[in-house]
């Protein structure tokens, strides 16, 4: 098959990346392959570019170079190398979900609101086909009971959940996951991940950066080491954490728990 | 016939004084308000041609006092070839200089916006249009509650100096009258209470907003 022909059928491809922050290179010609369905897991010490990696995807960070494609569309600029107009970035964002580390939920919404806030303003949805789709997805992720709430009566993990169902809402391509339980008390990491391992398991196509060893082990398909900007290991959970191939993941696994066989 | 008897026999020109006061102040904070969500949409734009030019502006604004603003719309003004009546100058005074306070105010507030929503907001695909109406200015007015209803009551103040340019409102109205009976200090009492009611009412309702935002957690009355 040509590389264009999988471009075309990846949920995400990702090609030649390079991203620098000054004179720091925090991505170094990051090559990925999301195919639909597909969950992966990117894996990595802080300021590893683990985080950078995933906002480029949806161009909240502007790589140097390279390509990005999300269901075969090119974001950010064009084939040829012109910049993309606003309008345009922001249909092509559209197609991807974002959940992030501290929730950002809208506070002045409530809870059902946040969820059709975009779907309404964005992509034109009626009021009501907006609310059945909202409330679908908040029995979902268990927080129908919340619809009226404000966001500042919520517990973090109540709060991640309802952004999880403001993402999925979109309809997107593709789900993006910076850290979602990090901010969590660790009670209420398990909530969050339980409803995480629930999409996967609805065939869901999703992209995470986690720290939670065991539960990368137990959805991913395909797990990313990122070092220093670099994808130094790529493999199924199994082989990645039973038998590392590089010293350096050996290593940092063996710092964080590595999960026992499930 | 006391002094209080005579004011109320011409309690028809405090009326209407008291009338045309509400209606300056009520045209002029639209305007300003209006000018305020402008000026701050404007600044959004990272273009520094647009926004130092705009800080500049609402500096400039800021420094001046209101009365001579005031006197450059009115008597200023026609000797560039527009001419406004007294009462429109008031208004168009009024409005720009406090809409240079409310873009200040809200530029103060923006400054300490959550970058984590405006993140989210991009992520789902929000322009910066939709973006502003929807999600900034509404959380931006509920957190500047308090500081706006301060600058609305300065704002009813500065009504105060139209007399000046010749608007018939309710200093006016006690101006005329405390020189025409000479009784300063009972008609200067009467427009006090005038001012008072006025400002009295705008507290309670500026505090019963707060109620919609403390529910958002934005605020604790």
């Amino acid at each position: 098959m040509s590389e264009a022909n999988t471009s075309e059928m990846a949920a995400v491809s990702i090609r030649h990346l390079s991203k620098s922050f000054d004179d720091v290179e925090v991505l170094r010609d990051v090559e990925l392959e999301v195919k639909t369905g597909e969950v992966v897991t990117i894996i990595g010490s802080s300021g590893s570019g683990k985080s950078t990696l995933l906002r480029c995807i949806n161009w909240l960070e502007k790589p140097d170079r390279g390509s990005i494609h999300i269901a075969g569309q090119r974001i950010g600029v064009h084939e040829d190398g012109r910049p993309m107009p606003v309008r345009e970035l922001a249909k092509v964002r559209a197609k991807t979900g974002m959940v992030f580390q501290g929730f950002n939920l809208w506070p002045h919404l409530n809870v059902l609101h946040n969820v059709t806030e975009a779907p309404i303003h964005v992509q034109g949805a009626s009021k009501r086909e907006a609310e059945e789709r909202a409330m679908a997805l908040l029995e979902k992720v268990g927080m129908v009971d919340k619809r009226d709430s404000y966001p500042n009566t919520l517990s973090g993990g109540q709060k991640q959940r309802v952004a999880i169902a403001r993402a999925l809402a979109m309809q997107p391509e593709v789900m993006l996951f910076d850290e979602p339980t990090s901010a969590l008390d660790p009670e209420l990491v398990g909530e969050v991940l339980a409803v995480i391992k629930d999409l996967s398991a609805e065939g869901y196509t999703m992209v995470m950066v986690t720290h939670e060893m065991a539960f990368a082990r137990a959805v991913s398909d395909q797990v990313v080491f990122l070092e220093k900007g670099l994808i130094i290991e790529r493999a199924d959970p199994e082989t990645f954490f039973t038998t590392p191939k590089t010293d350096r993941v050996r290593k940092f696994l063996e710092n964080h728990d590595t999960p026992s066989p499930a | 016939m006391s002094n209080w008897e005579i004011l109320w026999d011409e309690r028809a020109q405090f009326w209407s004084g008291f009338l045309s006061t509400l209606e300056i102040f009520g045209l002029s904070i639209v305007g300003a308000f209006v000018i305020g969500c402008g000026l701050l949409y404007l600044l959004e734009e990272s273009r520094k041609r647009l926004t130092i030019p705009l800080r500049i502006f609402i500096d400039a604004m800021r420094m001046l006092p209101f009365l001579i603003l005031a006197y450059l719309l009115y008597y200023g003004l026609p000797s560039v070839g527009i001419r406004l009546d007294a009462w429109w100058s008031g208004v168009g005074a009024l409005a720009v200089y406090h809409g240079a306070y409310f873009a200040e105010i809200f530029r103060g507030n923006r400054l300490t916006f959550p970058p984590g929503q405006i993140e989210a907001a991009k992520a789902h695909g929000f322009t910066k249009g939709k973006m502003f109406f929807r999600l900034l200015l509404p959380q931006i007015i509920m957190q500047t509650r308090q500081l706006l209803g301060n600058q609305l009551i300065y704002a009813l103040k500065d009504t105060a100096f139209l007399v000046i340019i010749t608007v018939s409102e309710l200093t006016a109205a006690a101006n005329s009258l405390s020189s025409t009976y000479f009784i300063p200090t009972e008609a200067f009492i009467v427009v006090i209470g005038f001012y008072w009611a006025i400002s009295v009412t705008m507290e309670i309702i500026i505090k019963q907003c707060g109620r919609f935002s403390a529910k958002r957690g934005f605020d604790n009355v």
